[in-house]
């Protein structure tokens, strides 16, 4: 896989042209400590805005109960020193939920807030290594130029220079805001700081093999190397997602299609499902027994 | 008849019951915590982990099985962020940050610290000179808000008053006062240091301002012959606070230079090995400027003597340089 990728990538710098990646690959390499590849999708864009308007609901939610806590408090108890210090109770808390949200949320295990979590997003150090607490105190001290230096001039009023000068600011503050698009890990500035990204939690099942040879045998749907050898390991794929969608017309039409290609002269009663869950069971036994000798047919173009 | 089955049908055949486990496991793990898991399924999660791991590697070289690979890829993955997850035991992580990290941090940003202190030091200076020349500079550099009635216009004796009395509401006022003046600083230092990306230039020009506040304000006591009065009231909390910002002002260098001369390493590395040091550092501003809003509460409220005054700024002073800079072992 990483081999055809750096062949491509070399090929492209060839050509002169930027395409290490075929548009909308959005995988990564992460390295583990131990030298495997577990290969992550990065949250795109639009998900970490979601998400970060998410927590921004959960913040201001959570502010504006506050302080009417804090004002039920301070009219119950009529006393002004009462008043005087739910004041700075008020601001102290502002600051610390405003600063300390994300960091308490993202050093926990799942190292998400709740926002990204909503979103099935969650932080990672990018060399593959562990996740420190500093790391995720350093992005997110980092948001602070990021989203509220724009949020504070998008608020700001200002006349003749004072507003061309907010402008200018607001224009130079959202370079920040719109970072993460011009780099292809999606990262942000915090995130180039501290080295961390922002992955997919990848959550799959495992689902029942598909390649069952001794059924398939015991129905009769043999199939000779001849037969096998018509298509390579992309229509096998194409097979596999076409037989786990299980949408009959299109099960009905790949049937059609391979009993063509092959010349298929065996039982005609067979049903469509059967016939291409036997098919691909004898498709993949052979290309696998031959990708043990060395030989990885691509597709069905690939002939040697 | 197992002969008959595909080489990469037997191998899932024969792995799947540890791959079952591990995902009980880290469901169980998701679901409350590590506590959750009793002693022997902890020690048994980075195994079966390894396991996976190893799994996902044959798979990818003997399978043609999508959904397997993919599956197992999914698994490693969560079972890695598992393994390699931020471990954080609250109470262990902040007594290794007072003992050693913050300090070594700090040490390790000499340098930076140095020019930002200079850069300070020489705006102030300036900003006082001119202030005395002509008092109309002293609008340039501190704006209405800021100053709250403490301008050129204002008479001596209000001056004064500004110095000593306490407010109409006693302490509560001033604790207010306080918590506020808290919070706008450490925003303040957050941005020194997160500015400091834009290659040291910005961070460098709030140095400059908040220097040059500092100058303009002294200039205008001093030019009231209340010079050393104000400088007791400014400096019994100033000198943790301006230490603070000078040091989130060195954290901020730090990021910047580590991104315009990366060196040998790549720009990226260069920065977020600079940024999460910075970033140490800057947890402990945050401390520091804690300290200098209680300081500046409660502490100057109670102490009225100017010597009292300077001797608590001269003694926090100290303190902190010693706690910095103090030669002390490298941690394990």
């Amino acid at each position: 896989m990483s081999v055809q990728g750096s062949v491509q990538g070399v090929v492209g710098r060839i050509r002169g042209l930027k395409f290490n990646r075929a548009p909308g690959d959005d995988w990564r390499e992460l390295v583990t400590p131990e030298g495997v590849d577990l290969r992550l999708k990065v949250g795109s864009f639009v998900e970490r805005c979601v998400a970060l308007l998410l927590d921004f609901l959960i913040l201001l939610g959570g502010l504006i109960a506050f302080s009417l806590a804090a004002l039920l408090a301070a009219w119950a108890t009529k006393a002004t020193w009462v008043g005087e210090a739910l004041t700075v109770v008020w601001l102290l808390g502002v600051f610390v939920i405003r600063n300390f949200y994300f960091l308490i949320f993202e050093i926990q295990p799942q190292a998400a807030t709740p926002g990204k979590r909503a979103m099935g997003l969650r932080v990672v150090a990018a060399d593959g290594g562990r996740l420190t607490a500093d790391a995720v105190f350093a992005r997110n001290a980092m948001r602070e130029v990021e989203v509220f230096l724009p949020l504070g001039f998008l608020f700001a009023q200002g006349q003749g220079v004072d507003g061309a000068l907010t402008a200018l600011g607001a224009i130079w503050s959202g370079v920040f805001v719109i970072f993460p698009l011009f780099n292809r890990d999606r990262r942000r500035l915090g995130d180039l700081a501290a080295g961390t990204m922002v992955v997919k939690t990848p959550k799959k099942l495992l689902r029942p093999d598909l390649a069952d040879t001794e059924r398939a045998a015991a129905q009769g749907t043999a199939f000779t190397h001849a037969q096998l050898d018509a298509y390579g390991v992309k229509e096998l794929h194409v097979l596999e997602e076409v037989l786990r969608a299980g949408d009959r017309k299109a099960i009905a039409e790949v049937a059609r299609r391979i009993r063509t290609k092959i010349a298929w002269d065996g039982p005609t009663d067979v049903p469509d499902r059967t016939f291409l869950n036997a098919y691909y069971a004898g498709l993949r036994g052979r290309l696998e027994s031959r990708m043990l000798f060395g030989r990885r047919r691509k597709d069905k173009f690939d002939v040697d | 008849m197992a002969e008959l089955h595909l080489k990469s049908w037997r191998f899932r055949a024969e792995r799947e019951a540890d791959w079952r486990r591990l995902e009980t496991l880290l469901a169980k793990a998701d679901k409350g915590g590590a506590a959750k898991l009793g002693r022997d399924e902890i020690l048994e999660i980075p195994l079966l982990y390894r396991q996976a791991l190893s799994s996902l590697s044959v798979a990818r070289s003997i399978s043609l099985d999508q959904s397997l690979v993919g599956y197992l890829e999914s698994l490693c993955a969560r079972a890695y962020f598992f393994v390699y997850g931020a471990r954080t035991r609250l109470p262990e992580r902040l007594a290794r940050f007072f003992r050693h990290d913050w300090p070594a941090a700090v040490q390790a940003l000499w340098r930076e610290t140095l020019a930002s202190l200079a850069m300070s030091v020489v705006a102030t200076v300036v900003a006082y000179v001119l202030v005395r020349r002509d008092g109309d500079w002293f609008y340039s550099f501190i704006d209405p808000g800021t100053a709250s009635g403490r301008d050129p216009m204002t008479s001596t004796q209000a001056l004064r008053h500004t110095l000593y009395d306490k407010p109409q509401t006693a302490a509560q006022g001033l604790s207010e006062l306080a918590s506020f003046l808290f919070a706008h600083n450490a925003q303040i230092a957050i941005f020194a240091f997160a500015l400091g990306f834009a290659l040291c230039l910005p961070t460098a020009a709030l140095m400059v301002l908040n220097g040059a506040m500092l100058g303009a304000f002294l200039a205008l006591f001093a030019s009231r012959g209340l010079g050393f009065e104000a400088g007791g009231w400014l400096m019994i909390h100033g000198t943790t606070e301006l230490f603070a910002i000078v040091l989130s002002g060195a954290a901020g260098f730090s990021i910047g230079w580590a991104v315009a001369f990366p060196g040998e390493r790549s720009r990226v590395d260069a920065a977020s090995e600079a940024g999460r040091r910075a970033a140490t550092a800057m947890a402990g501003v945050v401390v520091m400027l804690f300290v200098a809003g209680v300081l500046e509460g409660f502490g100057r409220q109670l102490i009225q003597r100017d010597l009292a005054r300077y001797g608590v700024a001269l003694a926090m002073l100290t303190g902190w340089l010693t706690y910095f800079y103090w030669p002390r072992k490298a941690a394990p």
